[in-house]
């Protein structure tokens, strides 16, 4: 295009227009970064300290008489928390070694194991825990925000805290026996 | 063919009364139908929960569990259960609503079909139609600039030479064009 | 070793790549034919690699080399051999492979044409197209290797990570470590073995691989300043072959969805679908309004900015798909990919913006636009229309995650919400499809337009009343049928007007006025024919949409079930093992209307013991009018409680794939090679025809 003589002057996108343009093109893609970096997270790791959170429980599966599971009253114990389902066979693997290693556990008083249960309906959860005689403190997710905290992947999966708030350990996957899970619990108990 | 201009002022009328005859005609028309759809389409639910029913409800949630699977169509266990849960919700008496608000409570809001249309949820209903008519805002803004009549030729000499670059240019570029 | 050689090849291929780009860049800036030439024979040399590695890649799949990692995750021995050669594109890393033997192929092609007189575009369309090869090459090489080996300690143990999962590499990891070798692979996902499934991702590839060539001319015409249309012509038939493919593959995928998935539907509005779709959105809204720049000369901007959009949304949906921010039934496992397709997206965007941003001034319009109805202004309404839908989509998919960031808590965005917010967007967009092709180019009016509408609009509405009284009274459908007589009318009304002009002028019969008609505008009369069959495709969609009814029911055998005139007996079920390994249970059914028996149909469950997934295969019955549909929900072993089938009655269904069929006959019409000699000659002896056309302006 010749310039000099011409007098329509080279107009190029107006700066307002170029700012609406590019502020919500970087916008868009950081709003997509965010979520690609934290789908590309894991599971909560070694280290991480574990916020707040609360858990309704199942009636008859009280701790301490509590309804209600709120992790700060446990601050200064051991906290294993069990991510299961009933519909879940894997977990089928476990329930029995669970609720061996609670009744291990249960009258040291330093441990307290929480079972939530993720994504399920009571009556098949009431029946998976009446099959394996579990008797330690279990609840539902309610609306998943348990296992959102912990950006659980599947189930079965266990997290260990230690009375610091820290998360020290994490099973993905079923345990194969007692006795792993004891010599997880074991050294944190020091 | 000649026309009077009385003639010529009547008849460029014409074509826009067909156009409102034929506009009205269609509103008419829809809302006819409309009325005699609805009326037929209010039904009485049966007294005890068939397949059917748990079906319509469960069309409207999605598998807390599986990807992007209504909860009426997946075939895991799991989702059995669910369905066996609405169906026994249904038997008690619960309605539609209140089976679904279970639902929400019980495993979070993705397991509606559609986002509630409350808090910021309401953004997604309301971003589509506000861009869609920002766009033919702009639409018509073009289109107006466009159909503009050119200005009257000749005027100072800046802006003739400027119709004649304008013109050179067009001409080079068609040369290009064809060579 | 055929694998170290595959992945040996590749690897010299990205090489070659990356040397194309460089050299192409090099020899434009410094003016050097010499440099131009060597990035375009580089470039050539990549298809003939890649093939060379594919061609190890199928040879290890077909040969059972479970060693290989990707052969392990596809294929397993009860596979037959077909489907071992298509499980190349049946996980990530060998569609990647895929993808870039396309990309090749095809940029290899649009490089050996004539280039004297655009020889300035060329060094720039190199740089595109390779850097696109390179960087689905660069992705195989350094994250997704198809030819990476399980490894073993010396304790012959597969050697895994921290998390259990297998390391799997192109060399030794550890000291002493030797290849592993499994037994039997995991197989193919039951869902990819079909037929269907075979055929759609390579039509999507195919369509999606085909858009990055005018896209790289849309690039280097930015670059060179080259403001015509030069572009657009010698990519046009690309453009055409691209929309073609990329249309079949969503076709393809919606019939293998409703014949395969059995949930009764064809189209879920499942994220990845709609990433499918959404550059077929924008790849119809560049096929019309570049028309608008080959006549007029106008919209040289929208269109950059069209195909900028439908090659960002290739790149974005392809990243949608195989990066785990979303999850679908659709998605590839979660893969580390993500962030380089994000930044390669980020990078290609935003230089094509800003580029575009950069020539902005000199891509302003040459003539103007006359009035408001011309079929330039309705053009653009389309385009209008079809943006908006893409905005609802886009909007739609990328909600749950803004959703999820500021509230902490995702959302499904299901079909409700499409459906309400697209139907009124394409039925104005079936409208403008009666409307526009009435309108001339430069100059109509509303009484020119209502002139030439009126009858068949009047037409419409004694179909429309017709269907009132005997079919529906659902306003919806009605509104709909309405449109879809309009178009139908208005479409065969302009066939009938060219013919009988040419039936009077050249006193020829119908059919030879129809094929000479045709053969001398093919792209208007083969868009004339796609419209048509689009407007077939709109009456299935109405018909299941709108009218579908669906019953589900437990019966014991010898009972039966009825819905919508149908009487479903259940007969009786087998249960026996397939081929590849699978559990059949197999219920026959016999289906009645009234007292007519009609035939027998047999859906079934297979059940794939290898990967615990349950596939249900719908028993259809397919007619003109509806389609009956029967899925075998559940059965048990005692007679009392027999089985559990669900109905879905489907009307017109089938409409929508026979309109699928005339549309390819539509393409195929709008896209054969007219000879420059003939259009030459037709132009000199121009029959006087109805249309009008403006003088001067290139046909």
């Amino acid at each position: 295009m010749t310039e000099g003589t011409s007098s329509t002057p080279r107009r190029g996108v107006r700066l307002w227009v170029q700012l609406i343009i590019w502020v919500s093109l970087v916008g868009m893609l950081v709003i997509v970064a965010i979520e690609l970096n934290r789908s590309q997270q894991g599971q909560v790791a070694r280290g991480d300290r574990i916020s707040n959170f609360t858990m309704p429980l199942f009636s008859g599966f009280e701790l301490n008489g509590q309804n209600q599971f709120n992790l700060a009253d446990y601050r200064g114990k051991v906290v294993m928390i069990n991510f299961w389902a009933s519909w879940c066979k894997p977990c089928e693997q476990e329930a029995a070694d669970m609720e061996q290693a609670w009744q291990f556990y249960k009258d040291d008083g330093r441990v307290v194991f929480i079972g939530a249960d993720y994504v399920d309906t009571e009556p098949e959860a009431r029946a998976y825990l009446a099959k394996f005689s579990i008797t330690y403190p279990n609840g539902p997710d309610l609306g998943t925000r348990v296992s959102q905290l912990f950006r659980i992947k599947g189930v079965p999966e266990t997290y260990f805290i230690d009375p610091q708030g820290i998360l020290q350990y994490a099973q993905i996957g079923p345990f194969s026996s007692v006795d792993e899970i004891k010599s997880i619990i074991n050294p944190l108990l020091k | 063919m000649r026309r009077t201009s009385i003639h010529k002022a009547q008849k460029s009328k014409t074509p826009w009364r067909y156009a409102f005859y034929v506009l009205v005609a269609l509103l008419l028309g829809i809302l006819f139908s409309y009325r005699t759809y609805r009326s037929a389409s209010a039904q009485q639910p049966a007294p005890t929960p068939s397949d059917n029913q748990v079906n319509q409800i469960a069309h409207q949630l999605y598998c807390p569990v599986c990807a992007n699977t209504p909860l009426d169509v997946c075939p895991t266990d799991a989702c059995r259960q669910w369905r066996d849960l609405i169906r026994q919700q249904l038997s008690q008496g619960w309605t539609e609503t209140q089976i679904k608000q279970y639902f929400v409570q019980q495993y979070g809001v993705r397991v509606l079909a559609e986002p509630p249309q409350t808090g910021f949820d309401w953004l997604i209903y309301v971003l589509p139609p506000v861009i869609i008519l920002i766009g033919a805002f702009i639409l018509f803004r073009a289109l107006r600039m466009w159909t503009k009549p050119a200005p009257a030729g000749g005027g100072d000499g800046g802006e003739g030479n400027a119709a004649k670059d304008e013109y050179v240019a067009r001409l080079e570029e068609e040369l290009q064009k064809r060579n | 070793m055929v694998a170290d050689f595959g992945y040996g090849v590749i690897t010299v291929a990205f090489v070659v790549a990356l040397y194309s780009v460089g050299a192409a860049i090099y020899g434009e800036r410094t003016k050097s034919a010499r440099w131009v030439e060597s990035a375009r024979r580089a470039m050539l040399l990549l298809w003939p690699l890649i093939t060379l590695s594919a061609a190890s890649l199928i040879y290890l799949l077909i040969t059972n080399h479970f060693e290989v990692s990707f052969v392990y995750e596809v294929t397993s021995r009860e596979m037959p051999t077909y489907l071992k050669i298509t499980a190349w594109w049946g996980g990530q890393a060998g569609s990647l492979v895929f993808w870039s033997w396309l990309m090749s192929a095809f940029a290899s092609l649009v490089t050996l044409r004539k280039w004297d007189r655009d020889r300035e575009f060329l060094p720039w369309v190199i740089v595109v197209t390779s850097i696109t090869t390179a960087f689905f090459l660069g992705l195989v090489v350094f994250y997704e290797n198809p030819f990476a080996y399980y490894w073993s300690g010396p304790d012959h143990n597969l050697i895994v990570d921290a998390l259990g999962n297998p390391i799997i590499s192109m060399f030794a990891p550890a000291a002493g470590a030797s290849i592993y070798i499994p037994q039997d692979g995991n197989g193919l996902n039951p869902l990819l073995r079909h037929p269907g499934m075979i055929i759609h991702p390579p039509m999507l590839y195919l369509g999606f691989v085909s858009f990055v060539i005018p896209f790289a001319f849309a690039i280097a015409a930015l670059i060179t300043g080259r403001t015509d249309d030069r572009w657009i012509r010698i990519t046009r038939r690309w453009t055409l072959w691209a929309w073609l493919f990329l249309s079949c593959g969503l076709v393809l995928g919606s019939r293998w969805a409703y014949d395969v998935l059995g949930w009764g539907g064809f189209w879920g509005w499942d994220p990845v679908e709609i990433a499918a779709l959404m550059p077929w959105l924008t790849g119809t809204a560049f096929l019309h309004s570049v028309m608008i720049q080959e006549k007029r000369g106008l919209l040289k901007q929208w269109n950059m900015l069209l195909i900028i959009l439908t090659y960002s949304l290739v790149i974005f949906g392809t990243f949608l798909t195989r990066s785990g921010v979303l999850s679908s039934v659709h998605a590839f496992a979660q893969s580390a990919i993500g962030p380089v397709f994000f930044v390669f997206i980020g990078v290609t965007f935003i230089t094509s913006v800003a580029l575009l941003i950069y020539r902005w001034p000199d891509l302003r319009g040459e003539t103007e636009m006359k009035s408001m109805l011309s079929r330039e202004a309705l053009f653009l309404l389309n385009n209008l229309f079809f943006i908006s839908v893409l905005v609802v989509c886009f909007w739609g998919v990328v909600f749950p995650l803004i959703s999820q960031l500021f509230t902490g808590q995702t959302v499904t965005v299901g079909p409700p919400f499409y459906q309400t917010a697209v139907a009124p967007l394409f039925a104005a967009l079936m409208l403008l499809m009666g409307v526009a092709p009435l309108s001339a180019w430069g100059h109509s009016s509303l009484r020119t337009l209502g002139r030439a509408v009126w009858k068949s609009a009047v037409a419409a509405l004694v179909v429309t009343a017709i269907l009132f009284f005997t079919y529906t009274n659902n306003p919806i459908a009605l509104t709909g049928f309405f449109l879809v007589a309009l178009v139908l009318l208005v479409t065969f009304q302009e066939f009938w007007r060219a013919a009988s002009a040419r039936m009077r002028a050249q006193h020829e019969n119908v059919f030879s006025a129809l094929w000479r008609l045709v053969g001398r505008d093919r792209r208007r009369y083969g868009g004339y024919v796609i419209h048509i069959s689009m407007m077939l495709m709109a009456i299935g969609i109405l018909g299941i949409n709108l009218f579908q009814v669906q019953t589900q029911g437990t019966v014991p055998v010898n009972d039966s079930l009825s819905l919508s005139g149908y009487t479903v007996k259940y007969d009786s079920v087998a249960q026996f093992p397939g081929p590849d390994g699978r559990q059949v249970t197999r219920a026959v059914v016999s289906v009645y209307q009234g007292n007519n028996y009609l035939g027998d149909l047999y859906p079934r469950i297979d059940y794939y013991p290898s990967d615990q997934q349950n596939m249900t295969i719908p028993g259809e019955r397919s007619t003109l009018k509806d389609d009956l549909y029967i899925i075998l929900v559940d059965w048990q072993p005692t007679a009392a409680n027999g089985a559990t089938f669900k109905i879905f009655v489907n009307p017109l269904v089938n409409w929508l794939w026979i309109g699928a069929i005339i549309f390819l006959f539509g393409i195929i019409i709008a896209a054969w090679p007219e000879r420059e000699a003939e259009a030459v000659r037709a132009r000199a002896r121009r029959v006087p025809q109805a249309d009008r056309k403006q003088p001067g302006v290139a046909d």
